[in-house]
């Protein structure tokens, strides 16, 4: 993960003016999947740049041979980083979308941007609970988007969907799993549920180890900074962790005059000796 | 055949014929213990593999081996593979032989990895001086002092954040030798602390900063 995502020295430089062209012409669909993404990445935020990946939102033309809709889904994901609030019913629209991919690209948007007005929709695609949360025949994911239906609901701070949420830490799929101990935990602050996250670090499976670091990491679960830095994971993972650790700490028991915490100072010498 | 390998030989066997993760952690653990020679070229090749848990057991090996460990690795960098090279640099880093001070100077300033930039900023702080000669100390610290510096403004946070703690590293050598150049650290980390994005960056930097005024 660390080789595909977190390098991004070789991208092709676009300039704001290229990819908005780019993303507006009709022919050439591999340059608006990428001015797409180009716009997301580089937190392009002028008005005409939101406009564009919302035309690109309902974009018809571009559709992946089962059936998917590629453009739709990048320019989900770049509108999620792109905090503009515009963005927040076309992408609650989405969620009821026929592609698996628009809805869970959505649902991630819709985290980032973090707005109460995607509550009812997102809470709408837990119904059935776990029973019905079952794979697609014939297809590796579920029925929903469930992972990011739940982080969605943990970090939006959705308290009227905890009994919703809770069943799903007894979901047979391990990130599903996850993604339900750290909503539960943003949503109770109850140590249990960071513990399962601790757990589960020192699982078997390299990719679940990953995300459970990216899990504590974002819920800043303090308790987990040594079991962080001895997880069999790259560096680069566990620095991020331990990141969202510290700016936990500091956010919750900083004050003005920028005193450390000792419990900042000790999240800081695990850091150093990841460098 | 067996009775005619050495002890080392076994050990090298084991990681070459491990079949799982956890088997070739266990290999590259027992071979890393004994801190033998002998060891450097498969303890290096695993470096490359795609197996973070067996990588830091080879990475400590290498670093318990110590200087013999350094002509041969600068002589095997992989170009292509920046989990491999991102590793090797923490071996530079460990071992702070003053001979891989050109690669690592190039490294935290140049490559495209941001996970190499990082291990090689790291690296910087903790140069074994004493192996240097004289003459080339002074003007080889303020050649990493500069590099550091601008290493300080990379667009990667953890490339910053190790940058700092470079510079944390250094100041305390030059607070002995050299104590005329430790206000350009203290100074840009005010800066840092002034203006850095991340507050994990400006948290990192204000205990840098303790630490290094405190010395003084």
């Amino acid at each position: 993960m660390e080789q595909n995502y977190l390098e991004t020295g070789e991208a092709e430089q676009l300039t704001v003016e290229q990819a908005i062209a780019n993303l507006r012409q009709k022919e050439d669909l591999g340059a608006r999947y990428y001015a797409a993404w180009w716009l997301g990445r580089f937190r392009v935020k002028e008005p005409e740049a939101i406009d564009v990946l919302l035309m690109a939102l309902e974009d018809e033309s571009d559709r992946a041979p089962d059936g998917g809709y590629p453009l739709r889904r990048n320019a989900a994901r770049a509108l999620g980083k792109l905090e503009d609030e515009r963005a927040v019913p076309p992408l609650i629209r989405c969620l009821e979308f026929p592609d698996f991919y628009v809805r869970e690209a959505a649902a991630q948007a819709l985290e980032m941007l973090s707005d109460s007005r995607a509550i009812p929709a997102l809470v709408q695609l837990l119904e059935g609970g776990v029973a019905k949360a079952q794979f697609v025949p014939g297809k590796p994911h579920l029925v929903q988007p469930y992972e990011a239906i739940i982080e969605a609901l943990g970090t939006i701070r959705a308290t009227e969907a905890i009994p919703l949420i809770k069943p799903f830490i007894g979901h047979p799929v391990e990130k599903v799993k996850y993604a339900a101990a750290r909503a539960m935990y943003q949503l109770t602050s109850d140590s249990v549920y960071g513990e399962i996250l601790i757990q589960a670090l020192a699982g078997d499976d390299l990719q679940l180890r990953r995300s459970a670091l990216m899990d504590l990491g974002a819920i800043g679960y303090l308790p987990a900074g040594s079991a962080i830095a001895e997880t069999l994971a790259e560096n680069s993972m566990k620095l991020i962790a331990l990141k969202g650790l510290l700016e936990e700490e500091i956010n919750q028991n900083g004050n003005q005059a920028f005193e450390l915490t000792q419990e900042s100072i000790k999240v800081m010498e695990l850091m150093d000796s990841l460098l | 055949m067996t009775e005619i390998l050495t002890n080392t030989e076994i050990l090298i066997e084991a990681v070459n014929k491990a079949d799982s993760a956890d088997g070739l952690l266990e290999a590259v653990e027992d071979l890393a213990a004994v801190k033998a020679v002998e060891a450097i070229p498969t303890l290096v090749e695993v470096l490359g593999y795609n197996n973070p848990g067996a990588a830091v057991a080879a990475v400590d090996g290498l670093i318990e081996i110590g200087e013999p460990v350094v002509p041969y690795l600068l002589a095997n960098l992989d170009d292509y593979n920046y989990g491999a090279r991102a590793w090797a640099l923490r071996v530079f880093a460990g071992v702070g032989d003053p001979l891989a001070l050109d690669l690592l100077l190039k490294a935290a300033t140049a490559d495209f990895s941001q996970s190499v930039r990082r291990a090689a900023a790291r690296g910087l702080g903790i140069i074994r001086w004493s192996k240097l000669a004289p003459e080339k100390l002074l003007p080889a610290q303020k050649e990493v002092l500069q590099a550091l510096l601008l290493t300080s403004e990379d667009g990667e946070w953890v490339v910053r954040y190790a940058a700092v703690v470079g510079l944390e590293s250094l100041a305390k050598t030059l607070a002995k030798t050299q104590s005329q150049l430790v206000p350009d650290i203290t100074a840009r980390f005010s800066g840092i602390i002034a203006t850095d994005t991340e507050i994990v960056v400006r948290a990192r930097t204000k205990l840098a900063w303790q630490k290094v005024t405190s010395n003084e």
